[in-house]
Parts: C-alpha cells; structure tokens; sequence
C-alpha cells in the first residue's frame, strides 16, 4: 500500500485496534499482573538500601526508579513476535497478505491501539511515585517531558522492531517463540528492567550501553526520572534512535526476504 | 482476465517417521521428498465467468488458487490476473481480487463484523457513498441486519460465514477466488450463499473460481468445471459435457401405482434402485426414449423423470478412473 493509503488508513486501524484492546480488557489486566517484576525489585532493592546507598540510590530512589519501571514498561510494550508467530502457524498470515496494507502496519497499530489502556495503569503508578517519594520522579520541564515522550517512541520501536524480527524468523524455522524467550532474558538483565544500569560493572556497562536493552526501558526510566542533564540525554537519544534504525533497515530485510520463502513454500 | 500457462508448485518437504529415534535422527540429518502440488497446468478464463475447480483432496485446487491470488510463488510458469503478476502483490491487484476460505477467517474475532467492514473501508480506500452502498446491498441480500452489530465469536458459522462474505465483497472485488465457501454449513445456508454469490457475479460482472466438495455448489454456480488431480489438469469444459463423458448412461425414475417385482423392470435397463411406488433404472442415453415408451405401455407410471447420474458418482468415478490410470503407468495393482 502507498504510504498516503497507509496514513489515511492507520486512524481506523487505531480505532479498530483500541476497540480490540478494550474487548481484551481482562486479557491485558493479567498481562499488567505478569510484569509487577519492577515492584518486586524495589522490595529487594529498598531493602538492600536500608543501611547504606547503593550508589547513587537510596531506599527512596529505588522506589521512584522501579515505579518508573514499571510505568514504562506498560508504554513500551509490543506482542507483535508471539502474533507473528501465531499467524504463521495457524495459516491467518495469508488474510493479512490479501489486503493492500502490510500487516507489519496492522500489528503495530494493534500494539499502540493498547496504548490508552496502558496509561490507565502507568498515570496512577506515577501518580503514586511523585506522592511517596516526591516531584524528583517525573520530568521537571517541558524539555524533560519532551525529550522523556521521545525515548518512550524510541523505546517502543526498538521493541516493536525486535519483536517484529524475531516473528518473522518464524518464516523460516517452525517457530521462534524460544528465540523471544531468549532475547526476553537479555532483557531483563541487560534492560534496566531489574536494576539500573549504571549498578553494573564498569566493563559489563560498556556493553550494555552499546546493546539495545538499555535503549527500551533504562534509558526511558533514567529521563523519567530526571538522571542525565540535556546534553547527556540527547546523546543517549542519538544511540536509541540510532538502534531504531538498524532495526527498522533489519525488519525490513528479513520480513521481505521471509515473505518470499513463505510464499515460495506455502500459506 | 485469468491467463495460466505451465503452472507448476513444487514444495520441498521434511519426511520424518514417527517415534522419539526418528525425531533425534532428524536433529542432525534430514531427509526431504518434493510434492508436486501443481505440475503443468494452463488454461484461461473470461471476465465475468464462473468455474469450479474440482479434484480429490490434495489435487492441487487450493495450490493454485493461492498462486492465482499471489500468496504463492509459482515454481515454473506464467500466471496473470487482469494484466497483473499475483506474486508482486501489487496494490492495484490486491485491492481487485478477494480469496474466500471456508476454513479461515479475516473476521476480527471479539469484535462486530461491522468493525471489520470499516476496517476493510479504510484498508481498500473504499469512498464512503460507495461503500455505504455496497454495505446496505451486502446488509440487504445477505440478511445481517441482525448481525453485524454482534462480536463474530457469538455468531453461529453459518452466520459468520454470511459476514465474512460481506467483508470479502465491501470493495467489490471483480475477481473473487472462493475456497469451500459452504463448507460446514448446512443445507439451506449454502442454497442462501450460493445465491447471492450467483447474483453478485451477474450484479457487477465478477469473474469466480470456486472449490468446493458439495456438488450442489458446482451445479449451481459454475456452468464450467476445471478437474484437477494430482497437479494435472483432467479436464476442461462445461460440466454438462463432463458427466455425458464420464456417465452417458441417463437415470430414469419412475413412480409406480402399483407394485411391480424386479423381473418387469429388468428388462427396461438397469436397475439402480427399487422399493415400493419407485423405481430407478438407468440407460443409454439413446435408449432413454424406447424405455420411457415401454415403461409406459407394460406399467403403471404415475410420474417419470430423466436425470443425470449424481454429481458425487460423477467425480468419484472420474477421480477413480485417474488414480486406476496412474497406478497402471506406475505398474502398480
């Protein structure tokens, strides 16, 4: 579909794919309930932090920082690897191939379509944050908004992306639900998901820093929460956005290249 | 509008035995076999006509629909679909054609069917005064005044067969490829599809290529038949000429007044079945006229008919008769 086709289409796909949402309703409560691991880890961090600082965090920092967590993570989220791999399996991908829209448009339409319900769960978890530990847990300017809503674009394409990778591998193995398992671990470790990065050793942190995990959720929560100065947040911007479009040129390249061995094996 | 020439499709498959030391072996060595879905076939269809694609399972009929409809590359050939080549999905193409399958569906499941109609609007960029009409006619013929306002899932799939017609046609493709459209349904749902698909292909001229294992749905819609089997085209042509070919024998039912014993009837031709008050016998079709003649003249006829074999015996005849052709080329019993 052109894109102009594609633009004048997507108001509809949202509306189509937040009705969904809302029908999924319960679906997505148990899916919140699934990633509470922020607040488990402001348990064992705040305790952890009780007779000393670990770093630059006391017991009221890991409590601003892991609610960040985990209002981020609701912002961030993207399922379009496991309904790649569903429709591959189950034959649906065809339908979707019959329309003129690519279905990557539809999948990420049906993941931002969610979006409104998410902040129903991420507003009162800040809300929460700036009441217990104070206005330290959210942007304190308009700048710090801004460039805070751009990491959270940036964070969810780096994750639609990487799902959407990873989904369309499943045009080529039977399955890669193992292989989101796998990157699902990495980013849990690697993320800022389970403790702020800069707990890492100074080597590991290297590394983290080049890898896109930070890049979803760390770096999104250290904006919230008001960690880098301007100059600081825009280079770590750069490198977020950098990874957006590796993976955006990579979607595009095994998608394509899986959809022709799709159609050369069968739908 | 359709032109297929030396159509093949060829799959490469993984053959496994069952059992956990096949499954180990065929971690570290695989062995594969090619199936030939689909191995030469050509013939051209006019716009606006209506053909059935007939085979056993596994002939090949979807194989070649799913080529015709781009979702399927094909192995060897040339395919074209008013002027496009299917595989490079090309927006113009896909927004002409629509592929119905029975089995699948592109009905948002927790949702009304008129939200999928929307989105289909929005999809194939549809004006809004067209697609009001189309969706009022759709509404109209196929009934879903009641429907369309409720989640597919509480629908029975007769009537989500019905909506999910609806949805295929909000852009009024003028190719529409329908695989097992009635399967499952039950019989006065498929007479109710089978109309409105009929009346959709004079309305706006639609060319239709249909599939299906009910035999009702071929006689009733497509006036030309395409048999497939084991990727080769059998035949080609009107369905009228197929049976003549196959079964030339006509079946004469009679409606008896009286008992007769089979003796009497015997003689008339063969008997195909007789219990009190009926009888069906069947004969050459040049002999149809002497029967009916001495049927009339030794018994006492109420009612007569002449019909054709079943279309079920038809096939399965014809299907047999290419499987007992293959297995003697093969030398096989």
């Amino acid at each position: 579909m052109s894109l102009r086709n594609t633009v004048r289409a997507f108001p509809t796909l949202l509306k189509v794919g937040f009705s969904e949402s809302v029908a999924y309703r319960a679906e997505l409560l148990v899916w919140v309930l699934s990633t509470t691991m922020p607040l488990i880890m402001m348990a064992l961090w705040t305790a952890v932090a009780r007779t000393a600082p670990v770093g630059r965090f006391g017991q009221a920092d890991f409590v601003g920082y892991f609610l960040a967590t985990f209002a981020v993570r609701q912002l961030i989220s993207s399922w379009a690897a496991w309904l790649i791999n569903w429709e591959v399996k189950q034959g649906t991908l065809s339908m979707r191939l019959l329309r003129p829209i690519s279905p990557l448009w539809a999948y990420a339409a049906e993941n931002i379509a969610a979006f409104p319900m998410r902040l129903v769960v991420a507003v009162p978890v800040t809300v929460l944050g700036v009441v217990l530990v104070g206005w330290q847990v959210v942007p304190r300017s308009v700048v710090g908004w801004g460039l805070f809503a751009v990491s959270i674009l940036g964070g969810w394409l780096i994750t639609f992306l990487a799902n959407a990778i990873i989904g369309s591998l499943s045009l080529f193995m039977d399955s890669s639900q193992k292989l989101m398992e796998v990157y699902l671990v990495l980013f849990f470790v690697c993320s800022g998901y389970m403790y702020p990065v800069e707990l890492f050793p100074p080597g590991l942190r290297t590394l983290i820093d080049w890898l896109p995990f930070r890049y979803q959720i760390g770096l999104p929560t250290e904006l919230m929460t008001n960690a880098h100065g301007t100059a600081e947040a825009l280079r770590l911007l750069a490198f977020q956005w950098g990874w957006v479009a590796v993976l955006a040129v990579g979607t595009m390249g095994v998608w394509r290249y899986g959809l022709r061995r799709f159609a050369a094996f069968g739908g | 509008m359709i032109s297929v020439r030396g159509l093949r499709k060829h799959y490469k498959v993984h053959k496994r035995p069952p059992g956990l030391k096949a499954a180990l072996r065929s971690l570290v060595h695989r062995s594969y076999s090619t199936v030939k879905a689909v191995d030469g076939i050509s013939f051209d269809i006019r716009p606006g006509e209506r053909v059935g694609f007939l085979g056993p399972n596994g002939a090949g009929k979807t194989t070649t629909l799913k080529v015709l409809a781009g979702l399927l590359h094909p192995s060897e050939g040339e395919v074209r679909v008013d002027g496009h080549v299917p595989r490079l999905r090309e927006d113009a193409f896909l927004k002409k054609i629509m592929l119905v399958m029975g089995q699948k569906q592109q009905l948002l499941w927790d949702l009304p069917p008129a939200e999928t109609f929307e989105l289909n609007r929005a999809i194939y960029d549809v004006p809004r005064a067209q697609y009001k009409q189309t969706l009022d006619e759709l509404v109209g013929l196929l009934e879903l005044e009641d429907l369309i306002g409720k989640p597919t899932r509480q629908l029975s799939l007769g009537e989500r067969m019905k909506c999910e017609l609806a949805a295929a046609l909000i852009h009024r493709p003028r190719v529409l490829f329908l695989d097992e459209p009635t399967i499952g349904l039950d019989v006065a749902m498929q007479a109710t599809m089978r109309t409105f698909i009929k009346s959709y292909n004079e309305r706006y001229g639609a060319t239709l290529i249909l599939t299906s294992h009910y035999m009702d749905d071929v006689a009733a819609l497509c006036p030309r038949v395409i048999v497939i089997d084991k990727g080769l085209l059998s035949y080609d042509g009107s369905l009228e000429a197929l049976v003549q070919r196959v079964r030339p024998e006509k079946r004469v039912v009679l409606r008896l007044a009286e008992p007769v014993d089979d003796a009497r009837l015997a003689p008339l031709g063969k008997v195909v079945s007789h219990e009190p008050g009926m009888a069906v016998l069947q004969v050459h079709q040049e002999a149809v006229n002497a029967t009916i003649s001495r049927a009339l003249a030794s018994l006492t006829v109420t009612d007569l008919t002449v019909e054709n074999a079943p279309l079920e015996e038809v096939m399965g005849e014809l299907f047999a008769e290419g499987k007992a052709r293959r297995a003697a080329a093969e030398g096989t019993p």
